[in-house]
């Protein structure tokens, strides 16, 4: 009936085992802050913390390299995590009133989940020490009792309100109920004994055992939180008043009236939380947050540290979730002896150290906030080479060295497995505040390794140094006035003071250690690495793009004024030369070539070709289209939108006139009925129509520059190669150059004899010009060798860093556009092989890399391979210059854009002893949500996971084998709920760590898609080939005592 | 020189030859004519001009001059034979407007006055009418055709759009829309892409095969099932320079009804309306029925009805890209480089050589798009 009437490739068996040990997809680690956290837990016995989020995510962070993740099913908040101590478990209470228990054995188990009656919220968890009961307490005031492991109520043992009050004298309980239980608190010496504290202010210190209250406590005021001092003879509880009472805890009595002191240290705010902490030899140290009179620094989000005199106010920039303090676990001891307080941010993690002297803040080796200025671009650096590295790390160390103190990471949980890494590579974040950080991405975490800022260059309205005041003494003469005495902590600012230092698109030389930044004003920055400060005047050229074309009038932003005084630049990146585009339009694309000194860049209107070596411009072009008007208008312009948006809102008027009507008529009617409607509204509406068109030359913004690159190859004849640019556009036509670089091309330096340096200048003759008939956009050009290789970078041939391009066959060159992947001939430009991507899949190539494979079976064998990520957030892999479709992986949800927008692909790799390139890597970055950052692996030799192991003071039940990670899943849960849970419930709290039988090691994988037992099995699985089995011993080597038996 | 042949309309065939202003006359078996290169061979040798290229065309019922130059319109040729068939042999070089209504004098006739016209030649009423040219098979520009019709299910339609160098928009709007399946569990409802309006004055309006509410299976050959709206126009948008798009109209009585009902195909669409814009519909499937309108029906078979969407890629090459290349650009003559560097880009490629300008002149008229530079 239908024809088929593409042809297919056949399947040959021995291509698809190569492709199989070539391309693996994985998704691996994900490095920044988790998006939206709402849960805060640590375990002080394994020392890890768990981070809850909202999208019902839980990570675990001990030591550096050492996190995972879980993910619960369903999408739900997470409300409240509690580790179950040395036990490797953890409990997590959803905002869906469900509780789940988590094991790190088998970490992406779906765990046992109990769903309580919704009526009764669950607004506490207590866990106690025992760790075999949990205390639910709920927004009925009930309090609940869970026998654990196996979550089954103890129906006999609920606690409900009216058993409290009974006791409670008349003229407390005057009618009223108690309110909700806020906080449950087991007694820090007499195990059996818990405190619950109700809304209301009622606290009652109930006995598990005999079910009775010891002791009760008529607080009046409406109760936020409770907390024990260690001895157990007092407590503290924080009330909605701003304030806190402190109670003693007599057996004499059973009625307590007044607390011994109360205190309000602010006005009148709410206090959420409040800690007390005993260091050893000297007076108790207090924590709350909130308690800000709320008149004046209502919308400042605090922390309070009091001990003694000494009293600071942490003041954070972003919503305060949670806060622990990491202390001795010994409950013998005398005193908690706090080391640090680990404050969770909505947008960052704090720690404070709590030992130094002025509480200064801990430098965090995870969970960075890579978003505190949003993230504009970014751009990954792979094998940098050690001496940039090294200097990167001395002027990064330089800028903060001053600021934090150098204790050690006070979270130590679990072990570092991970060999370091055999590179270093480097990952580069453009911000909208015209900052470049630069990041170590080359282990599991990614960690800050230097800040470059721009805004120096030029002149803003917050220039600091316009500002005729001392900005030295000022803010400290601020803040004696001040009270209470507020501290700056923490680095999230999403504020930027100027949307034009955005940073837009960013070039590394790793050989030349050469930057160029372009960012929103049409700036082009190029910078080079210094290790000595220095005071110097910036060289600023401005190239006017637009070519005196007439009719055109810029409408957006000005370009940003340069400085006209020295400036004081810090060791690292120092700025050379500032080349400002005109109009001042975004800059879309940037090249650089540091052996030839050359930059280009590209902005809506052309592009420009500089020599940073002579400051002379040397070509300017213009790719507007004569009927392009929106390119005028600048990134304000709403041109399009206005129409659309109107057009929105008349038909959101319409509908809602529509379901007005409705909902009058339907209000008596159920809740499904109004659903129902709504989804026949919903029909009702006009669906959305695509017009269909062929691209035509003036569609809009047709002359942005996509794409531009630099190539040493044959455009003049084919004999004969030398420098060439290459500019793709929006409109689909590529533009080629021929370069005339000074000393650069074979032969031609003894043509020109003794031709004076300083006269030469660069050249560029338009060679070719190429319309892609189909006018889709340019995504990327690159120039392949006589064997089909992607031409290396910059002095990775000259200085015999690569295997030279083959130089004797003919070149070719790869023009991918938005729609078709196609290769031409050089020097004569004829079209050779072609996949036209969007007519076969309906997909739009977003974008393109050029990346080698290496074999995981092979040692030597490698691939050079076309990495395509298109508009559904598929990547698309083609060999070259064949374009024949190899794999295809789903990727990232079609619906995340700015996913796929940033994504970006690590594409250079190692050198090999003999110069061959054997490894390199595929992993691809991109942000899942705007502060972090995943990390996938295309590859099946090379994969960054964290491996590491934590150990456990528990036996490990033993859980079936399994033969492949697809089963593991629901297997693995059996294998747990065929546990008796008698034998888990008394962990051998007692038995010495080093025992052998009782002491677990495990390795655990981030991912969470592996267990302990899937992770051996995988690795001695037979089809595996005998190379892992060497990776085995080397790292059975390294982690002895790994394996359970 | 022009040459006539009449044939017979029983089984012998007389043939009149004019060799400068010569006729001659032979006979050919009707039921077994032969194909069109034995025809060609033969006329050679009867004319005694072997090697001489030539072209064919015929005079059909309405008297107008239509080509022969392969097997399907020389089949409709001797099918129409009535009972003499006039056929009239031309010198090739002798281009172009051989096929003009006014190189054979007595046939003047405009495309749209074909239907109130009888066979009956003319000369006298249309020597004030400016005579509508018909051009070579190669100058004729086709804008649309139905194509598959053999392996298509009845009740779908395989259309071509054909977008060489007009300005017309295509003219057509897609839109998400619910589609009802007979699956032998019963009727069910699937999400389906649908033409949701067309652009008047637009090619697809203007063809008359799609319409709206038409529902889109496939484009260029693959199933648009379970692909979303944006993937589809996607795909369209790729594909535009010579879109195929197989359709289940929601008007189904229009539909090409196979052999044997040859009466309900008698209108076929509003195709005969098109006439003005030069729009001819070819109908690649061997039978009659297709054959409806006498005008478009056996004009460009252009494609055999099993050819692929690969092929016709591979032959025609629909996107070819326009290249330009400077040659000033010689290797080791700076003097050239220094000459033109910089702005006057318009200059430099303004100097194109003869061959790149006759290539990429070629591009234009074999994609239609004309690049202005």
């Amino acid at each position: 009936m239908m024809k088929f009437r593409f042809r297919r490739q056949g399947t040959d068996p021995q291509r698809e085992k190569i492709k199989q040990e070539l391309f693996a997809f994985n998704k691996t680690v994900e490095h920044g802050f988790p998006h939206q956290p709402s849960a805060l837990a640590f375990d002080p016995k394994l020392q890890l913390m768990a981070i809850g989020t909202k999208s019902g995510a839980i990570k675990v962070y001990g030591a550096p390299g050492v996190e995972f993740t879980g993910l619960h099913k369903d999408t739900t908040a997470v409300t409240q995590i509690n580790f179950l101590p040395g036990q490797g478990r953890l409990l997590s209470l959803l905002d869906d009133n469900t509780i789940h228990l988590w094991d790190y054995n088998c970490s992406i188990t779906p765990p046992p989940f109990l769903l309580l009656p919704s009526a009764t919220r669950v607004t506490v968890l207590l866990l106690l020490k025992s760790c075999d009961l949990l205390c639910i307490g709920t927004e009925g005031g009930g309090v609940y009792f869970l026998q654990l492991p196996c979550l089954s109520l103890k129906d006999n043992q609920t606690l409900l309100q009216d058993q409290v009050t009974k006791s409670l004298p008349d003229d407390y309980r005057c009618g009223k109920s108690l309110g909700p239980v806020e906080s449950l608190q087991e007694h820090p010496q007499q195990s059996g004994k818990i405190l619950i504290g109700y809304s209301r202010g009622l606290v009652v210190l109930w006995d598990l055992s005999t079910r009775y209250a010891d002791q009760l406590f008529l607080g009046k005021q409406q109760l936020e939180s409770l907390v024990w001092e260690r001895t157990g003879n007092l407590f503290v509880s924080s009330h909605n008043d701003g304030g806190y009472s402190v109670w003693p805890v007599t057996s004499s009595n059973t009625y307590n009236h007044q607390p011994v002191t109360s205190t309000i240290p602010y006005d009148d705010e709410w206090m959420d939380k409040l800690l007390l902490s005993v260091p050893c030899s000297s007076s108790p140290v207090l924590l709350y947050s909130g308690g800000m009179p709320r008149a004046s620094y209502g919308d400042r989000h605090c922390l309070t540290i009091q001990q003694d005199k000494e009293h600071i106010t942490l003041d954070f920039t972003s919503r305060v979730i949670d806060f622990f303090t990491i202390q001795s676990p010994e409950p013998e001891k005398e005193f908690d002896d706090p080391s640090a307080l680990v404050v969770l941010l909505e947008e960052e993690l704090v720690v404070i150290d709590l030992q130094s002297p002025g509480w200064p803040s801990l430098p965090t080796p995870y969970l960075a906030p890579l978003h505190s200025s949003a993230i504009t671009c970014s751009c990954h650096i792979s094998s940098v080479p050690p001496k940039l590295w090294e200097r990167l790390v001395n002027a990064g160390k330089a800028q903060h060295g001053l600021q934090q103190t150098h204790r050690s990471w006070p979270i130590s949980g679990g072990k570092n497995l991970a060999l370091p890494s055999k590179q270093q590579e480097l990952l580069l974040t453009g911000h909208e505040d015209g900052t470049v950080r630069f990041w170590d991405a080359s282990g599991v975490a990614l960690t800050p390794l230097y800040k470059l800022s721009t805004a120096n260059v030029f002149h803003t309205d917050c220039d600091p140094s316009d500002d005729p005041q001392d900005p030295s003494d000022d803010p400290d003469m601020q803040q004696e006035e001040e009270w209470p005495p507020f501290r700056k902590v923490g680095c999230f600012d999403p504020y930027s003071d100027d949307p034009r230092l955005g940073i837009q698109k960013i070039s590394l030389c790793k050989y030349s250690n050469k930057l160029v930044v372009a960012g929103t004003a049409g700036q082009v920055i190029v910078l080079g690495l210094s290790d000595e400060r220095s005071d110097h005047l910036v060289d600023v050229s401005v190239v006017d793009l637009l070519q005196d074309r007439e009719g055109f009038t810029w409408k957006g932003h000005d370009r940003l004024e340069p400085r006209l005084k020295p400036a004081p630049f810090a060791p690292g990146f120092q700025p050379l030369v500032l080349v400002q585009c005109l109009p001042p339009a975004s800059v879309t694309a940037v090249a650089l070539h540091a052996e030839w000194n050359l930059i280009a860049f590209g902005t809506s209107h052309g592009f420009g070709l500089f020599d940073y070596h002579r400051r002379n411009t040397v070509l300017a072009r213009c790719t507007l289209h004569p009927n392009d008007s929106l390119a005028m208008e600048g990134p304000l312009s709403r041109v399009k939108s206005l129409k659309k948006s109107l057009r929105q809102s008349f038909r959101r008027i319409r509908k809602s006139r529509v379901s007005g009507k409705k909902r009058t008529i339907n209000t008596p009617t159920s809740k499904v009925q109004e659903a129902n409607a709504a989804l026949a509204e919903q029909e009702e509406v006009a669906p959305v129509q695509r017009r269909i068109e062929p691209r035509s030359a003036d569609d809009s913004l047709s002359g942005v520059v996509r794409c531009l690159c630099f190539a040493d190859t044959f455009l003049r004849d084919g004999t004969h190669h030398g420098p060439t640019l290459w500019a793709g556009t929006n409109s689909g036509s590529v533009y080629a150059y021929a370069l005339e670089v000074p000393c650069v091309g074979s032969g031609r330096v003894s043509d020109r004899g003794g031709a004076s340096e300083s006269s030469v200048c660069v050249e560029a003759v338009l060679g070719k010009e190429i319309q892609l008939m189909h006018r889709a956009p340019v995504v990327s050009i690159c120039v392949l060798d006589g064997r089909g290789k992607p031409l290396p970078d910059p002095y990775e041939a000259s200085q015999d860093l690569a295997i030279a391009p083959d130089m004797t066959n003919a070149h070719s060159v790869l023009i991918a556009s938005e729609e078709q992947l196609k290769v031409f001939s050089l020097p004569k430009v004829s079209a050779k092989t072609k996949f036209k991507l969007t007519a076969h899949e309906g997909c739009r190539v977003r974008k393109v890399a050029l990346v080698v494979f290496s074999s995981a079976a092979q040692e030597d064998y490698s691939e050079h391979t076309l990495v395509c990520l298109t508009n559904l957030g598929d990547m698309h892999l083609f060999n070259i210059p064949g374009l024949r479709p190899q794999v295809r992986y789903d990727c990232i949800r079609k619906e995340d854009i700015s996913g796929i927008a940033s994504c970006v692909f690590t594409k250079n790799g190692q050198g090999g002893e003999n110069g061959l390139i054997l490894l390199k890597i595929k992993y691809c970055f991109y942000l899942i949500s705007p502060s972090e950052y995943e990390r996938f692996s295309l590859s099946a030799k090379v994969v960054t996971e964290p491996l590491f192991s934590v150990q456990l003071d528990r036996l490990l039940e033993p859980t079936p084998k399994h033969t492949s990670a697809s089963n593991t899943l629901c297997s693995t849960l059996a294998g747990q709920t065929e546990e008796p849970p008698s034998s888990l419930s008394s962990p051998n709290l007692d038995t010495p760590l080093d025992s052998p039988l009782s002491c677990a090691d495990l390795t655990l994988d981030s991912t969470g898609e592996l267990t302990v037992e899937d992770v051996r099995d995988f690795l001695t699985t037979v089809d595996e080939a005998e190379n892992n089995l060497k990776n085995i011993k080397e790292e059975e080597g390294h982690t002895t005592g790994i394996l359970i038996n | 020189p022009q040459l006539m042949n009449r044939t017979d309309k029983k089984n012998r065939h007389i043939l009149l030859l004019q060799f400068e202003a010569e006729y001659r006359r032979f006979a050919l078996k009707r039921n077994s004519p032969g194909d069109f290169q034995e025809f060609y061979r033969l006329l050679q040798t009867i004319h005694h001009i072997p090697g001489v290229d030539v072209l064919l065309g015929y005079a059909d019922v309405h008297g107008d001059l239509l080509p022969i130059n392969n097997d399907d319109n020389f089949l409709k040729a001797v099918s129409l034979a009535s009972p003499l068939l006039r056929i009239i042999i031309s010198k090739k070089e002798d281009e172009p407007g051989v096929f003009a209504t006014n190189s054979l004098q007595r046939r003047k006739k405009g495309l749209g006055l074909t239907g109130l016209r009888t066979t009956v030649s003319g000369s006298a009423h249309s020597k004030n009418k400016p005579g509508l040219m018909i051009g070579l098979p190669q100058n004729f520009r086709q804008i649309s055709s139905i194509i598959d019709v053999d392996i298509l299910p009845e009740t779908h339609r395989r259309v071509r759009l054909h977008k060489h160098g007009t300005n017309k928009p295509l003219g057509f709007y897609i839109r998400d829309g619910v589609s009802v399946r007979v699956t032998p569990q019963g009727v069910e409802k699937v999400p389906g892409v649908f033409i949701s309006r067309l652009v008047r004055g637009g090619l697809a309006e203007s063809t008359g095969l799609l319409g709206v509410n038409d529902e889109i299976l496939e484009v260029n050959g693959i199933d648009v099932t379970g692909k979303s709206l944006d993937q589809v126009t996607d795909m369209m948008v790729a594909n535009s320079h010579n879109l195929i798009v197989t359709v289940k109209p929601a008007n189904q009585r229009n539909n090409v009804v196979h052999r044997g009902s040859k009466t309900s195909v008698g209108n076929c669409g509003s195709v005969g309306s098109v006439g003005s814009t030069g729009s001819t519909l070819s109908h690649d499937s061997p039978s009659p029925a297709s054959q409806s309108n006498p005008i478009t029906a056996s004009f460009n078979y252009s494609n055999a009805s099993n050819s692929i969407a690969e092929g016709d890629s591979d032959n025609e090459d629909d996107d070819r890209d326009l290249i330009l290349e400077n040659d000033c650009l010689t290797p080791f003559d700076s003097h050239h480089i220094t000459n033109t560097s910089l702005s006057d880009n318009s200059t430099t490629m303004s100097t194109l050589n003869g061959n790149t300008a006759s290539s990429s002149h070629e591009n234009m008229r074999e994609d239609g798009n004309i690049i202005t530079l």
